[in-house]
């Protein structure tokens, strides 16, 4: 069962593709966030559905973490700015 | 014995956008003593606790990591402390528009942030204590209140 969300294909616009390797951004599980908050916020950051933000959370819930978006590094990084922002343990990585 | 009164129902989605209030006088009292606890708080840096409001972004990757706090340090800790005097100053409101709702969430997460990290809160739900000299006592109340009215705005938000 896919956890990522769905890799959107970016149009080429010049960039040195092997420079940029798709990074994702993780968020990890904690004990103090509550599950309503996280999954509100992955709605409100990422305009997810009500169904795929419950998903996403639960996976943080259940399997410690989940991957919640990717892209380039410079995006990747304002998504995780914006994870903290809002609290949540949120980390980017390459992918693998 | 609660110092907060009855749960539930104290926030509901306002017809005109955002959400109404329904506090106690002594809770908004409470809500609006939280920033000037937090702003000093937020002076040291070096408190785990505070330490939880700024995670890694990058892990095993230590320059990246340097260079992620240089840029979004500073921006950080602004975003914490304006959310934070969002819920001061409106502390008194009867209704918060959307906008203002949202710096409570923000704000209301970031004080069971430091509160839950101080108290070591786990998972599986952590003991509250049982004798009332327990020094650990009112930040467990704290704790506790300020979980109750997150799911209760995040519950009205949502609605």
């Amino acid at each position: 069962m896919a956890t990522a969300p769905t890799e959107v294909r970016e149009p080429d616009i010049g960039e040195d593709v092997r420079e940029d390797r798709p990074w994702v951004v993780i968020v990890w599980n904690d004990p103090i966030n509550l599950m309503s908050y996280v999954t509100f916020v992955l709605q409100k950051l990422f305009g997810y559905s009500l169904e795929k933000a419950t998903k996403l959370m639960l996976d943080v819930h259940h399997k410690g973490k989940a991957v919640v978006s990717s892209g380039p590094r410079e995006k990747a990084e304002v998504d995780v700015f914006r994870l903290h922002e809002h609290g949540l343990w949120a980390t980017m990585q390459h992918d693998e | 014995m609660t110092p907060f009164g009855p749960l539930g129902r104290r926030i509901k989605r306002s017809r005109r956008g955002g959400v109404e209030l329904r506090l106690p006088e002594e809770e908004r009292e409470f809500l609006r003593s939280l920033a000037p606890e937090m702003r000093e708080l937020l002076g040291t840096p070096d408190d785990p606790a505070i330490g939880r409001l700024f995670p890694p972004a990058y892990v095993d990757d230590e320059d990246h990591q340097t260079a992620y706090r240089l840029l979004a340090g500073t921006e950080l800790m602004e975003s914490h402390l304006a959310a934070l005097e969002v819920l001061e100053t409106s502390a008194d409101a009867e209704r918060l528009d959307e906008e203002q709702a949202h710096a409570w969430m923000r704000a209301l997460n970031e004080v069971r942030l430091v509160l839950g990290t101080r108290l070591d809160v786990t998972e599986e739900g952590t003991e509250r204590p049982t004798s009332r000299n327990d020094p650990r006592l009112p930040a467990f109340a704290a704790y506790d209140y300020l979980s109750q009215l997150q799911g209760e705005l995040i519950e009205a938000l949502s609605g």
